[in-house]
C-alpha cells in the first residue's frame, strides 16, 4: 500500500488543539441549544471516527461494519435508561414490551439494572463482539477487501437481527431514551443534554489521548507495520493476528462508547444505527481529516456531519451528490485528506497557481527533514 | 418428493438472481482485485431500463411488440449499465489499479451519486444522457483506422461528442414529451409488469412454478452460458483469461491491459444490468433496489473463490437452497416430529432475515477451514 504515515508539526497539532478548546469552551454560550445538541453529538461521533483511524489509517483494515459497535454502545446505554426508568409501567418492565404481549424481562436485559455493570457494557460488549469477529476472520488470514466484505455482510446480520426481534429489543422502532429519567431528571432536558456535551467533549480528549498512547512507542510501530507489509511483520516473528484482533478490539470500544454518547444526545438508538451507507460515511470522515492523524479523524467527523446537517437543510436533495463527489475526491485527489494537504506541499502549490508565492527554486529536501522530526512528534 | 422439488426450485430461483448478480461483480474482482460498490446500483439502471422500454413499448408505434418488451430490455440493460461502467472505468477506476480500498471508497460515491441521480433527474432525460454516453463513447471507433491515426482526429472525436449530446438532448425531450410518467422526477419506486406470456404458473412433475421465476432462471442461464463461451472461446476471452492469471507476463506479451480493463469492466456492468431486468421482474424498482442485493452478491464471491465461475455458481446456488431450506423452515416439514428445542431454533431463525442472519454465521464457519472459497486460485504467492 502505497501510503507515507503524515506526520503533523508540534506547530499545527497545537494550533488546532487551540482552536478545538477554544471552540468547545465557547460554544454553550454562542450556539443555540439545538445547534449545541448537534455539535455534542458530532463530537460523539469524533469518538468511533477515532477507532476507524487506529484500524483503518494506522493498521490498514477498512471495516465496513463500525456501525455494529457503535449500535450496541447505544443500545446498552439506552436499555440502562429504559429498565432504570421502567417503574411505572405494569410489571416494572419498559413499556414497549406491552405492545408485544412480553410479561417477563429477557434475561439479559436483568444485569442492565445495575449503572455500574453498564457503564462497563457500554464499551466492553462492543470490544468483545469486535474481538471475537477479528479473531476468527483475522486467524485465517483473511484481509483486504475480503475482510472489508465480511465486516459489511456482519454488519447486514447484526441489522437483521436487531430489526426483526421486536419481542427482545423492540425492533425496528428502537429504544427512546430521551423521556426516561437520570438522576431524577429527564434525559432529553436542557441541563442533562448541556452535561452530556460537556461529558463528551471530556471523552474526545480523553479518546485522543488513549488513540496517541496506543499508536506511539513499539505497538504502533508493529500496527503501521502491518499496515505496510504485513507479510514481513509475520516473517520477523510477530503474529499480526494478535495485534489486529486488539486495535479491532479497542476500535471496537470507542465505536461503543460513541454510540451510548450519540444515542443519549440524539434521543433514540435504533437498527438504523447499523445501515451499510453509516458505516461507510465514518470512513470518509476519517479519509476527509487525514487518515493516520488522529486529530483528522475528530476535525472530518465534525466538519463533515456539520457540512451535512447545513446542506441537507438549505438543499435536501444535494448532499448526496456532494457526499459522493467528496467520497471520490477525497480518494483520487486527496489520499492524505484535509490535513496532509494543509501540512504538505498544498497550499503552496494553491499560492504559487495563483501567484502569491514565488516556485522554490532549488530542490525541496525539506521532505526528509520533516520525516526525521516527525518520527519523534508522533 | 413434491416437498424435495418445491424447494429445490425456489433454492434454484433464489440463487439464479444472485448468480446472475454476483457473476459480473465475480469477473470484475477476479480480473481486477476492484470491489465495486456501485454494482448494485449497475442492477438498479438496468432495472429502470426495463420500466424506460416497457413504457416505450407501450407507445401506439411499438404496441404490437409489446409482449417482447422484456427480450429487447435485457439488451438495452447490458447497453446501458455496461456504458456507464465503462465509463465509471475510464473516469475514476483507472486511478486506482493496486489500491482496493480506495476503489471501495470511491465506487461506494458512485454509487451515492446515480441513486440520487435517479432521484432528482427525470428518467426521460436520464434515457437522453445516456444516449449521448453512448453515441459519445462508440461513434469515434467506427472510422477507419485511417481516419483514426491521422493528427485530426481529436476533432472527430470532440464533433462527434457534440453531435452525442444533441442527440442525446432530443432524444430527450422527445421521450419526455411523449410518455409523461417520465418527464418527472420521483424517488417513489415504479412497477414493471410481465407481459401476458409471462404471468402465471406452469406445472412441472405435480408443483407449479411461477413463469417469472422460470424466466429468470433462463436469462441466467443463458447469461453464465453466455459468458463462458465468451471467456473460453473468443480471442477477448482469452486475454481477459491471461490478464487474470499474470498482468505484468501478459502486458510483456503485448496485450493491451487498458483495453482488457476496460472490456472487462463494460462486461462486468453490462451483466449487472442485465441482473437488473431480473430484479425487476421480481418487485417495485426504486433507488435503492441495488442496496438489497450487493451484500449478498459479495457473499457469493467470498465463498466462491476469485477468478473461478465454477465457484461462483456453486456458492450461488448453494446459498439460495441454504437460504430456502432456512428460511422456510423445511427441515421441519420434512422431519415433522423432531425434539422441541431443535424444533424451536429452526422456527427462530424461519424468517428471510433471520436466515441471512444463520447464512452469514455458517459462511463465516466455512471460511475458518477454507479461507479462500470454495475454488482458490493456486499459487505460491506469500500473500495467499
Amino acid at each position: 500500500m502505497e501510503f507515507k504515515n503524515l506526520k503533523l508539526s508540534k506547530k499545527t497539532t497545537f494550533v488546532i488543539w487551540v482552536i478545538i478548546i477554544a471552540f468547545i469552551i465557547a460554544a454553550p454560550s454562542i450556539l443555540p441549544v439545538f445547534r449545541l445538541n448537534l455539535l455534542g453529538r458530532y463530537l460523539s461521533l469524533a469518538i468511533v471516527a477515532l477507532g476507524v483511524d487506529l484500524i483503518w489509517g494506522f493498521t490498514g483494515l477498512l471495516s465496513l461494519g463500525q456501525g455494529i459497535f457503535f449500535a450496541l454502545g447505544g443500545y446498552c446505554a439506552a436499555m440502562y435508561l429504559q429498565i432504570t426508568s421502567s417503574s411505572e409501567f405494569p410489571n416494572n418492565i419498559p413499556e414497549f414490551f406491552g405492545l408485544y404481549g412480553v410479561d417477563n424481562l429477557p434475561f439479559f436485559w436483568e444485569p442492565f439494572r445495575s449503572p455500574i455493570f453498564s457503564l462497563f457494557a457500554i464499551w466492553v460488549i462492543p470490544a468483545l463482539v469486535a474481538g471475537i469477529l477479528g479473531f476468527l476472520v483475522f486467524r485465517n488470514r483473511i484481509k483486504g477487501v475480503y475482510f472489508s466484505i465480511l465486516t459489511q455482510a456482519a454488519l447486514l446480520v447484526f441489522f437483521n437481527f436487531f430489526n426483526g426481534q421486536q419481542k427482545l429489543i423492540n425492533g425496528t422502532n428502537g429504544l427512546k431514551t430521551d423521556v426516561t429519567q437520570l438522576f431524577g431528571q429527564m434525559v432529553g432536558s436542557e441541563s442533562i443534554q448541556r452535561m452530556f456535551f460537556w461529558f463528551t467533549a471530556l471523552l474526545v480528549i480523553a479518546a485522543w489521548f488513549f488513540s496517541k498512547w496506543v499508536v506511539k512507542g513499539r505497538f504502533g510501530n508493529i500496527l503501521i507495520g502491518i499496515r505496510d507489509d504485513e507479510p514481513r511483520v509475520r516473517f520477523t516473528g510477530y503474529n499480526p493476528v494478535l495485534f489486529k484482533t486488539i486495535i479491532f478490539s479497542i476500535a471496537g470500544g470507542l465505536a461503543g462508547i460513541s454510540g451510548a454518547l450519540y444515542t443519549v444526545q440524539s434521543g433514540i438508538v435504533s437498527p438504523q444505527f447499523m445501515t451499510v451507507p453509516f458505516s461507510i460515511e465514518m470512513v470518509i470522515w476519517v479519509a476527509v481529516g487525514g487518515r493516520g492523524t488522529l486529530l483528522g479523524a475528530i476535525l472530518g467527523a465534525v466538519l463533515i456531519n456539520y457540512a451535512k446537517s447545513l446542506v441537507s437543510e438549505a438543499l435536501p436533495a444535494s448532499w448526496m451528490f456532494i457526499q459522493g463527489g467528496i467520497f471520490i475526491l477525497v480518494v483520487t485527489a486527496l489520499p492524505e485528506g484535509v490535513l496532509g494537504w494543509v501540512q504538505g506541499e498544498g497550499p503552496r502549490n494553491l499560492l504559487q497557481k495563483l501567484g502569491l508565492k514565488r516556485k522554490i527554486e532549488t530542490y525541496p529536501s525539506l521532505e526528509i527533514k520533516n520525516e526525521t522530526e516527525g518520527l519523534k512528534n508522533e | 418428493m413434491e416437498l424435495l422439488l418445491d424447494s429445490l426450485f425456489n433454492g434454484v430461483a433464489i440463487g439464479s438472481v444472485l448468480l446472475v448478480a454476483a457473476l459480473g461483480l465475480a469477473i470484475v474482482f477476479g480480473l481486477m482485485g476492484v470491489i465495486n460498490l456501485a454494482h448494485g446500483e449497475l442492477m438498479m439502471l438496468g432495472a429502470y431500463t426495463t420500466y424506460v422500454t416497457q413504457l416505450i413499448f407501450k407507445l401506439p408505434l411499438l404496441k404490437p411488440y409489446y409482449n417482447a418488451y422484456v427480450i429487447v430490455s435485457i439488451f438495452f440493460a447490458f447497453i446501458v449499465s455496461g456504458v456507464v461502467g465503462i465509463l465509471l472505468e475510464k473516469t475514476v477506476i483507472r486511478k486506482l489499479y493496486g489500491s482496493p480500498l480506495e476503489t471501495l471508497l470511491a465506487t461506494w460515491g458512485v454509487s451515492l451519486i446515480l441513486q440520487q441521480f435517479v432521484r432528482s433527474v427525470p428518467l426521460a432525460y436520464g434515457t437522453g444522457l445516456v444516449i449521448s454516453l453512448i453515441i459519445g463513447l462508440f461513434l469515434p471507433s467506427v472510422f477507419s483506422s485511417k481516419v483514426k491515426e491521422s493528427i485530426n482526429f481529436k476533432y472527430v472525436k470532440f464533433s462527434s461528442w457534440i453531435f452525442a449530446t444533441l442527440v442525446g438532448v432530443l432524444s430527450g425531450n422527445l421521450i419526455s414529451s411523449s410518455v409523461s410518467k417520465l418527464s418527472r422526477a420521483s424517488a417513489r419506486n415504479v412497477d414493471v409488469t410481465a407481459p401476458a406470456w409471462m404471468r402465471g404458473q406452469v406445472e412441472i412433475l405435480g408443483t407449479t412454478f411461477p413463469k417469472t421465476r422460470l424466466m429468470i432462471i433462463i436469462i441466467t442461464l443463458i447469461s453464465v452460458i453466455a459468458i463462458t463461451l465468451f471467456l473460453n472461446q473468443s480471442a477477448w476471452g482469452m486475454r481477459i483469461r491471461a490478464v487474470t492469471q499474470n498482468r505484468e507476463m501478459s502486458d510483456c506479451l503485448g496485450i493491451s491491459t487498458e483495453k482488457v480493463d476496460v472490456l472487462t469492466f463494460g462486461i462486468g456492468s453490462g451483466l449487472a444490468g442485465v441482473a437488473g431486468v431480473a430484479v425487476s421482474l421480481l418487485g417495485s424498482v426504486g433507488p435503492n433496489v441495488g442496496g438489497n442485493y450487493i451484500v449478498g452478491c459479495f457473499m457469493v464471491v467470498v465463498l466462491g473463490g476469485v477468478g473461478n465461475l465454477l465457484g461462483t455458481i456453486f456458492a450461488s446456488f448453494g446459498i439460495g437452497i441454504m437460504t430456502d431450506l432456512i428460511g422456510a423452515g423445511r427441515l421441519l416439514s420434512i422431519w415433522p416430529d423432531m425434539p422441541l428445542p431443535l424444533s424451536n431454533t429452526i422456527n427462530f431463525f424461519a424468517t428471510t432475515s433471520m436466515a441471512r442472519v444463520m447464512i452469514f454465521a455458517l459462511i463465516v464457519i466455512f471460511l475458518q477451514f477454507k479461507p479462500t472459497g470454495l475454488f482458490p486460485q493456486k499459487g505460491r504467492m506469500v500473500e495467499s
